[in-house]
């Protein structure tokens, strides 16, 4: 089987697998609702620390509040679309250690696709939406002196982010068969990331900001497209073009998980229990 | 008294016990604490930004700010600020009626349980705590005591914190008497804990009248007493009356836990038929 039909298979299953988990999720609406609403409510809990600060302070790192929220809302829409789809991998390390992987692996349907959309948990949405009010309230509460660009660019950010974070998701999975039992090491990756991106890259030192936008580039996801947004100066002296450059790095992210996936599926062996 | 040094005797070996249960997750642990060290980086720049821009904010200066970050992360796990420890297993043992069984046991409950956490937060505190606040302490200018009784006095303030912290979860599993799925309270216990102990932002700079609820609170024996005892800010009968504060807590609250824990059981017999 070619690559393309192997991936087209793959989105079918991943399809298949979370509709049955929407409808065992609605089978009990009022609980859904409430694990919807304290998704939200929990994933709130940063940027009301973010407003505290600003009861006290009137700029962060040389930013206004708006602009932050700007910030924060493009990093968390991005991180909880790929929470939504890719979040439930973080559990590959406890199906390796319990030998349940191995379920999946004489199913006739791509691994990736099965382990990403078991158990999908729709009340991620939660996430997304307080994500996309923050960002609504940047949106309305930052002066931005729009262009067509501009407006091409926030669309662009939105779905390059989220790829880029898919890609950590996998690749962090991918390590999980190395370290069984080291997940947290992935949420340092994505949960970290996503926190340190919801700031403004003025706030860190200079290796760190390096460290995120050529080892792990997730700055990417939104400072670079976003400060081009807000006619920000971008960090380390980037050109301005690297505004744009989000989609590729994107792709290039996904491959790399891809393969890393791959191999670490490969290097599997079963527990033997 | 011989039947009391038994006693002593058997708690300490549950907690010595629980001790080398969470000790046997290396991995686990190493990976804990490469996420508390990232965690802290990210959060230690974004006090420093905040205390760049109001120096002495909350009564802190930049070191004691940034301490205060490093000792948030070593004190996570070991006062459970974001729930895990016993409450899930305790839950659990209610909800397939395994707790018919524990109750029959020649011990109480609830010290049961207690020492069983205290065991869990032990090995937090040296295994989770040690190496963030080292590493803090290296990569960060930080305000550390001098004197070996603050670090003693700090430590007291801890356990107290840990003794609290357990009363509340402990209200929080005896929920699932009545709920049988406690996953809700637990959620919004975990979002409170969050919150009033001061893990996102210390207590002391939350405007008015908030601040001071959340300063009266019992969370607020979590981090914020146990820092400001490290900080130097209680001292002579400021200490005394910081402890009985703590103290007060955890013994209301366990007296609560108690007459609970009575109810509960009561509803068990009659469950049972």
């Amino acid at each position: 089987m070619g690559p393309l039909a192997r991936t087209r298979e793959g989105v079918r299953a991943y399809r298949l697998i979370t509709a049955m988990w929407i409808r065992s999720t609605l089978a009990y609406r009022a609980s859904f609702a409430l694990t919807a609403f304290g998704n939200f409510a929990a994933t709130g809990l940063d940027f009301v620390a973010i407003l505290l600060m600003f009861s006290q302070v009137d700029r962060l790192g040389g930013y206004g509040l708006g602009e932050i929220a700007f910030l924060y809302g493009a990093a968390s829409t991005a991180f909880g679309v790929a929470d939504l789809a890719f979040g439930s991998m973080e559990r590959l390390g406890t199906r390796v250690r319990d030998g349940t992987l191995d379920t999946l692996l004489v199913r006739p349907v791509p691994v990736l696709a099965q382990v990403a959309a078991d158990r999908f948990a729709l009340r991620r949405l939660g996430r997304i939406t307080q994500g996309l009010l923050v960002l609504a309230y940047g949106f309305w509460s930052v002066d931005i002196a729009w262009t067509p660009l501009k407006a091409a660019v926030v669309p662009l950010m939105l779905i390059s982010g989220a790829g880029i974070f898919a890609a950590v998701f996998v690749l962090g999975a991918a390590f999980q068969f190395v370290a069984q039992d080291a997940s947290e090491v992935q949420n340092s990756v994505t949960y970290g990331g996503n926190t340190l991106l919801q700031y403004p890259p003025t706030v860190f030192a200079d290796e760190l900001v390096r460290g995120v936008t050529f080892v792990v580039p997730i700055a990417f996801v939104n400072w670079l497209p976003g400060l081009y947004v807000l006619d920000r100066a971008y960090p380390l002296g980037l050109p301005r073009w690297a505004a744009f450059a989000p989609p590729l790095v994107a792709l290039a992210c996904l491959a790399l998980a891809g393969l890393a996936w791959r191999a670490g599926l490969r290097s599997y062996r079963s527990t033997g229990s | 008294m011989c039947v009391r040094t038994g006693r002593f005797r058997l708690y300490a070996a549950v907690a010595g016990g629980n001790f080398r249960r969470f000790a046997t997750y290396r991995m686990a642990t190493l990976a804990g604490v490469f996420t508390n060290t990232v965690f802290g980086v990210i959060l230690a720049y974004t006090y420093k930004a905040l205390w760049d821009e109001r120096p002495g904010l909350g009564g802190y200066d930049q070191a004691q700010a940034l301490t205060y970050v490093w000792l948030g992360q070593a004190l996570l796990m070991a006062v459970a600020a974001m729930g895990g420890g016993f409450e899930a297993d305790l839950m659990e043992r209610v909800r397939t009626g395994d707790i018919a069984t524990d109750l029959h046991r020649p011990v109480d409950l609830q010290a049961w349980w207690l020492a069983s956490d205290l065991g869990r937060a032990a090995f937090h505190l040296l295994g989770r705590g040690v190496v963030p606040m080292t590493f803090g302490a290296l990569a960060f200018q930080l305000a550390l005591p001098t004197s070996p009784l603050t670090w003693l006095a700090t430590l007291l303030a801890v356990l107290l914190g840990v003794v609290v912290s357990f009363a509340l979860r402990y209200l929080v599993a005896l929920s699932a008497f009545w709920l049988l799925d406690g996953a809700g309270v637990a959620q919004i216990s975990w979002l409170a804990g969050m919150f009033f102990s001061g893990m996102l932002l210390p207590l002391n700079v939350f405007p008015g009248a908030l601040g001071e609820v959340a300063r009266a609170l019992p969370w607020s024996a979590l981090l914020q007493v146990p820092a400001d005892v490290f900080l130097g800010k209680h001292t002579g009968t400021g200490l005394l009356a910081i402890y009985a504060f703590q103290a007060a807590w955890a013994a209301g609250l366990l007296a609560v836990g108690r007459l609970l824990q009575g109810v509960a059981t009561r509803r068990v017999v009659v469950q049972g038929g």
